[in-house]
């Protein structure tokens, strides 16, 4: 499951509302409600506008939060994204 | 006057719901329910002259109706996301093409399972598409499964893992057992791109698919509104292209289905009022027996004539398959119950 | 139908049809002071039918439908008749309504203001609703609380309260006996009997109330409480909704709101009365 690229949810789609310890998404297109936790949320604010795979994802991420852009990072977020996708919340590019 | 009869002229827009008692409503409402259509006649009388307790039960269906349309819609999206990576082109059908065309029929229709249609060489790509996107098989028994393989023009039924709503893929239109085969090649080869971007049968073969649906396939089940979605779009299309009654014969022939649509064009006109051209209002006696059928519920929303069901119940397992099969077919379902 | 009653309760007018007389006969009893409106168009459709037309007298059993069915449902022997009219007013108004969000729990107010206690049949929520109506609350309701998802007031919805089993001795010691119902015993839930409601709870049906405090009671085991945060209380009231998915995004904004404006706690309770009285604590803390 290595470079896949995705993109993000058009803006305006998702309605994300932090409770607490979750984050409630409420998917506009769907009409379905996604209960997520850490780094859930986070992940999906990198995403950002353009293509992201990955690797891309790994670097923003750690410009932002305390750990390296390593192989492992990598392919957690590599396994977050690909549930996004099955969520819809994110599509394969 | 029957609370059906009532119903149909309200839709038919020959009755002012003005003219209701406000006990009239219960008869009505309740056909509408059991007939899957309440917010279909919810839009058609959103500006008409309500009981308020109406109203605000219309208010609800039809923003109730637009929150499944859209759940309906994305259904066909995520098949998308499924399918287009690995090549396989497909046509949607029925509720889903409705709404993703934009069509009046789609209005408050209540959507059930994603329909789609896909040719015969892609379906087990398809089938394995599908899986590997987290649908599943619903849980049925062996001969099920064996009848809809072999017989049907579908996969079994598939469900989603977590969405928890069903898709079903065919290849064609009527069993391959039916007695009428029409043309899949040129179905999806003839399909139109709607707005949405998905693929939709172009108009003379939507309404061919609507008819044979009501009429071929099914057992009369949902007539009503079948009918409805049929008159609805004959409308549309012909007010769009002059011409349209006359692609509608010639793409029936085609299809071997003149008989299924020149029925369900008389069914609309008697029923909804439609106008027809020169040439398709010919007399059927046989068209007597349909009507009755579209008809038999009473105001409690009850089937008024069983037998009559059953009789439409035999007839179409009949279209569907030869008579020794049909007789095996059906002593196994009974033996089963 | 041969026999039909029509019966108001908080937004939702119902229509009942019955094969048979003893059911209507037994609405006709518990909810004798609701409003009655012949000419109000209905809202809901409950239909009580024989599956057979030889079984309305031959073992008679009691199939429940009307808008909605469900299939493969187990009928009811008609001596429970009224608990099946009961079960079909529930089933049509949790697979039907669709103006406000429904949730599966009881409601009581006090000032203007809504205690909210959701939970499972055995939770006792339906028990403490009562008890509490008794007391100086107004009962909303004890199997459903409707939250209005504009504004999101709690909308009343006091159908006869359904009590089960010990909880029927409990609440009969502190009420006329004109306002129960029948006893059934061997349902499929143990001994039942209704309460009606008391007068000011049903004349003040159409008032609504300010959600305050959202409980989620489990009877049995020591007294305690617990702080519930906005995902739990959120995920576990979509778990008590059964219209939450059909509402869209109104249900999601609704139910956002209840839960980040409305204090959450789990309690436990030995018996009826610490219950009331973990209650009476956590409302009084609420307030302030």
């Amino acid at each position: 499951m290595p470079d896949r690229v995705y993109r993000a949810a058009p803006p305006g789609a998702l309605r994300v509302e932090p409770l607490g310890e979750l984050t409630a998404i409420f998917d506009r297109r769907s009409m379905q409600t996604h209960l997520v936790v850490p780094p859930m949320p986070e992940i999906l604010a990198a995403i950002g506008a353009e293509e992201c795979d990955a690797a891309t994802l790994a670097a923003r991420l750690a410009a932002r939060f305390d750990f390296d852009g390593g192989d492992d990072v990598q392919m957690i977020l590599a396994e977050r994204l690909s549930e996004l996708a099955a969520m819809g919340m994110v599509a394969r590019a | 006057m029957s609370a059906v009869q009532t119903f149909v002229d309200l839709l038919a827009g020959r009755r002012e719901a003005s003219t209701l008692e406000p006990r009239d409503w219960d008869g009505v409402i309740g056909i509408a329910r059991s007939e899957a259509m309440l917010a279909t006649l919810a839009h058609r009388l959103e500006v008409a002259d309500l009981p308020p307790t109406v109203a605000a039960l219309f208010a609800d269906q039809r923003a109730a109706a637009a929150v499944a349309q859209r759940q309906a819609l994305w259904e066909a999206e995520m098949a998308r996301r499924a399918l287009a990576p690995m090549g396989i082109e497909f046509v949607l059908l029925k509720g889903a093409a409705y709404a993703a065309a934009g069509m009046a029929c789609a209005t408050g229709r209540q959507i059930g399972d994603l329909d789609i249609l896909v040719l015969a060489t892609d379906i087990r790509r398809a089938e394995n598409a599908l899986l590997n996107a987290g649908w599943e098989w619903v849980k049925s028994d062996p001969y099920d499964d064996f009848y809809y393989r072999e017989h049907m023009h579908e996969l079994p039924p598939l469900i989603h893992k977590s969405r928890d709503r069903m898709i079903d893929v065919h290849h064609t239109i009527l069993p391959r057992t039916h007695r009428i085969t029409p043309d899949a090649l040129a179905l999806v080869s003839d399909a139109v791109t709607s707005a949405s971007g998905f693929a939709v049968l172009n108009p003379a073969d939507m309404a061919c698919h609507c008819a044979a649906h009501m009429l071929a396939d099914g057992d009369l089940q949902g007539g009503l509104r079948n009918l409805w979605d049929f008159h609805s779009m004959t409308w549309e299309f012909v007010a769009a292209n002059r011409g349209f009654w006359d692609q509608l014969g010639a793409r029936a022939r085609l299809h071997g289905l003149q008989d299924a649509v020149q029925r369900a064009a008389r069914l609309s006109r008697d029923l909804y009022g439609a106008v027809l051209p020169a040439g398709w209002n010919g007399p059927e006696t046989t068209d007597c027996w349909f009507r009755q059928r579209l008809v038999a519920r009473d105001d409690w929303g009850r089937v008024t004539r069983p037998l009559l069901e059953q009789a439409f119940y035999i007839r179409s397992h009949w279209l569907r398959m030869p008579p020794t099969m049909l007789a095996q077919h059906l002593w196994t379902k009974w033996r089963k119950r | 139908m041969r026999h039909s009653i029509r019966i108001a309760v908080g937004p939702v007018h119902f229509r009942i049809g019955s094969d048979w007389t003893q059911p209507i006969a037994a609405l006709k009893q518990l909810y004798v002071s609701y409003p009655q409106d012949e000419a109000r168009p209905a809202d809901a459709t409950v239909r009580l039918f024989a599956a057979r037309p030889w079984r309305r007298w031959v073992r008679p059993s009691v199939h429940i439908g009307g808008d909605f069915v469900v299939p493969d449902a187990l009928p009811l022997p008609l001596s429970m008749g009224l608990l099946a009219a009961e079960m079909g007013m529930n089933l049509q108004v949790a697979l039907g309504w669709r103006r406000h969000m429904l949730l599966h729990a009881s409601a009581v107010a006090r000032d203007g203001r809504a205690l909210i206690m959701s939970g499972e049949s055995g939770s006792g929520k339906s028990t403490l609703a009562a008890l509490l109506g008794e007391g100086d609350w107004r009962l909303m309701g004890d199997e459903f609380t409707l939250i209005e998802p504009e504004g999101g007031d709690a909308l009343a919805f006091p159908r006869a309260v359904s009590l089960k089993n010990e909880a029927i001795a409990e609440v009969a010691a502190r009420v006329d006996a004109a306002r129960l119902g029948p006893l059934m015993t061997g349902t499929p839930k143990g001994d039942i009997r209704h309460l009606i409601p008391r007068a000011d709870a049903i004349a003040a049906m159409h008032e609504p109330a300010r959600p305050a405090l959202l409980l989620f009671p489990r009877f049995g085991g020591e007294a305690a409480i617990e702080s519930m945060g906005e995902g739990e209380a959120f995920v576990r009231l979509t778990e008590a909704s059964t219209n939450y998915v059909a509402l869209g995004e109104a249900g999601f904004a609704a139910l956002t709101r209840l839960v980040r404006e409305t204090p959450a706690f789990g309690v436990s309770y030995p018996d009826s009365a610490t219950g009331i009285a973990l209650v009476e604590q956590l409302w009084a803390e609420a307030a302030k």
